[in-house]
Order: C-alpha cells, then sequence, then structure tokens
C-alpha cells in the first residue's frame, strides 16, 4: 500500500509518448477511451491495435496476442475500471508466464470517459500491483515517477516477463482519438505485425 | 456392425486439429470433459482454463491478430455473459473467434436458472447475425464442424458450434 500512496500522480500522454520512443517492432493494445486514445495521440504506429469497445479485454487479447507471436514482445495499455472488470486474466497471465508481456496500468482512480466517477477500488485504496503480485505476476511494480516508469519499461523491453507495471495518473482527458473502424483498425495491425499481407 | 464409432470428442480433437485451430481456451464444462481431456492430452494443442468467458473472447480474437487459430469452450450460462465482447470484438472488428458451447437448460435439465438461460443464446446469436449450428448427431458432426471453422476463417467472421445434449448425452441427474 505505501508504494501506491508514495506514487507521483504523473500523465498519461506524456508516459504514453515515452513509452512510443522506446518502441521499434513491438505491439500495443491500446485499451479501451483514454488508453487507446492517448496512444493514437502518441502518433500512429502500424503495430498498434485500438480497442474500441470490449472494455477489460486489452490484457486478454495481449495475452493471446503474446502466445501467437513469441518472439514480438506485446504492451496491453489498460485503465484500472476497465481491469477491475477482468480481474482474473491476472491469474491466466501468470499461469502462462509469457516471457514477451508487458501490462501497463494507467490508475487515474475514476472512470474518467464517463464522467469520472470514483472506482469502487479507488474508494476501498486498493492496490493494484498488490493483487498483480499475489496473482503471480512477481515482476509487478509502482512507477514511482517519470524515470522509474522509463526504467521499468527498459527493463521489459530487455528481459524476460511477464510484467506488470503500476503507474498512478492524473485525469487529463485525452487530445484525439483514432477513427472509428475497428475493421480497418484490426487489417492495419495484422499487417503491421505481419500476420497479413 | 463395422468398426466401433468414433466418439464425438475425438471427432471434434480431430477436425480442430486439421483446421490448424491450435488454440483452446476454456471454462470447465462437465460435459465437455472429454473433449477438454483429448485436447489437453495432446501436445499439439496450447489449451488452458480462462476465469471468464469473456477473457477467453479477448484471448482468441489477439492470438487470430498474431497469426493463430484458436477457440473458446464453454457452457449456455458461459455463452450469456458474451453479448457485449462478441458485438464490439469479433463482430466489429471481423475476427473469426470460433465458440463451442455445451448445451445446458434443454432436454432433460435439472436447474431452473440453466433452463431460463438457454432461451436467450439463440436470439443473441441471431441478432448478431452470427453463423450458429446446433450438433445433434455423430454421423453430422465432422461435416458441421470442420465447415463452420472453414468458413469463419475464409469469411473472417465469428461463428458458434452448440452441442445438443443428442450428442453428447448432456449432464442429469436423478428426480
Amino acid at each position: 500500500m505505501e508504494a501506491l500512496h508514495n506514487a507521483k500522480v504523473m500523465n498519461r500522454f506524456d508516459l504514453t509518448k515515452r513509452l512510443v520512443a522506446k518502441l521499434k517492432d513491438e505491439a500495443v493494445i491500446g485499451g479501451i477511451g483514454n488508453s487507446n486514445f492517448d496512444l493514437w495521440a502518441s502518433g500512429h504506429r502500424p503495430q498498434n491495435f485500438y480497442m474500441l469497445g470490449s472494455m477489460g479485454l486489452a490484457a486478454p487479447i495481449a495475452l493471446g496476442f503474446a502466445l501467437a507471436q513469441p518472439q514480438r514482445r506485446v504492451f496491453a495499455l489498460e485503465g484500472d475500471g476497465s481491469l477491475l472488470m477482468q480481474l482474473g486474466c491476472l491469474s491466466t497471465i501468470a499461469t502462462r508466464a509469457p516471457r514477451n508481456l508487458c501490462v501497463i496500468l494507467w490508475d487515474n482512480g475514476v472512470y474518467q470517459i464517463t464522467g469520472s466517477q470514483p472506482t469502487p477500488a479507488a474508494t476501498a485504496r486498493t492496490d493494484f500491483v498488490a493483487i498483480a503480485r499475489a496473482s503471480g505476476l512477481s515482476q509487478s511494480h509502482w512507477a514511482a515517477d517519470e524515470a522509474e516508469f522509463e526504467s521499468l519499461v527498459d527493463a521489459s523491453l530487455a528481459g524476460e516477463g511477464p510484467f506488470f507495471i503500476g503507474v498512478r495518473v492524473d485525469s487529463q482527458p485525452a487530445v484525439a482519438q483514432p477513427e472509428r473502424d475497428p475493421s480497418r483498425i484490426r487489417d492495419s495491425f495484422m499487417r503491421g505485425v505481419g500476420s497479413k499481407g | 456392425m463395422a468398426e466401433a464409432a468414433t466418439a464425438w470428442h475425438e471427432v471434434i480433437t480431430e477436425v480442430l486439429r486439421r483446421n490448424e485451430v491450435s488454440l483452446v481456451t476454456y471454462v470447465p464444462d462437465n460435459v465437455l470433459r472429454p473433449l477438454i481431456g483429448a485436447i489437453e492430452a495432446d501436445p499439439y494443442f496450447t489449451a488452458f482454463p480462462v476465469a471468464r468467458e469473456e477473457e477467453g473472447v479477448g484471448i482468441v480474437c489477439g492470438a487470430w491478430m498474431g497469426g493463430m487459430r484458436g477457440i473458446l469452450l464453454m457452457q449456455t450460462s458461459g455463452f450469456a455473459t458474451l453479448a457485449n465482447v462478441i458485438a464490439s470484438l469479433p463482430c466489429a472488428a471481423q475476427i473469426p473467434a470460433v465458440l463451442m458451447v455445451s448445451e445446458r437448460g434443454t432436454l432433460g435439465e435439472f436447474n431452473l436458472g440453466q433452463a431460463l438461460v438457454c432461451r436467450t443464446m439463440r436470439p443473441v446469436l441471431d441478432a448478431l447475425a452470427m453463423e450458429h449450428h446446433t450438433v445433434t448427431r455423430l454421423d453430422e458432426a465432422e461435416f458441421m464442424v470442420e465447415r463452420t471453422l472453414r468458413q469463419a476463417f475464409a469469411t473472417q467472421a465469428p461463428a458458434c458450434l452448440i452441442l445438443s445434449p443428442l450428442l453428447t448425452g448432456g449432464k442429469t441427474v436423478k428426480a
């Protein structure tokens, strides 16, 4: 709990840009709402998948992808409200233990896109990194500040996962959104990761 | 009589392999136990349980986008948790997520909840315009499963195979 409450509240868009700046051919699954909006606003990459519906499934999609392409690293960008809907997936990820998977959790404590209502987890001071670790993901850490976020991303790019990075973020809305064309997004992603075309 | 008939779960296992459906996620079900057992015992398959059916849809969709074919096994009540994610992920993005449902709630059901939720399954599939077929006979199983898989992958459309108690025997208790 201490780690959670000592972590600096950072900005999701700033950190998404810092992540993207480090990437080469890694896949990124952006979760529903602002997680994928900020991914888009950070500069489109062919290896990005922008999940427009199916709240809670960014990490499971990333797990399936990690199994299909074990040679390519994949990041899931997921919000706290989304993960709260699908906490069981952390045990599944821990069981399969894909070395090429990193889940990044943006924790702003609210359902930002529906009007910033607090999540039950925020009200209860739930610690998502503690949950991840207790689910079997031993490489789970809160990023204390921007520098530690970058070093945790570097470690996930260099080492053997699965990794879970918890990040406290503010409630700044995204500045741009991808075009809402799911089949086009899916087709572009598949060509970007060599599954098609 | 000729040689002993191949069991339904052996037919399905072989058809999955032949069509390169190597990823099998499932939420355990008593009727599916022989199928799950056969798949788990076969090193060709990457098979594992998931905590919730929605999660399995996400995994199968992510795997397909990465170039790996997959299927999700569940029972009727599990299918009933899926309308939102099926609509917004495989239907919207044109991903051939294949679902296989062990049908509870009919032909001797003992649990009222199962009998009620069963009534929602085909209306949901029809509302989503998803291809679905109910396998009732062993002699039709290979054709129906194989053609459903082929069509799903060829047309990039999700599909659902319902395994009737007429095929599997279903689950019963003494009255």
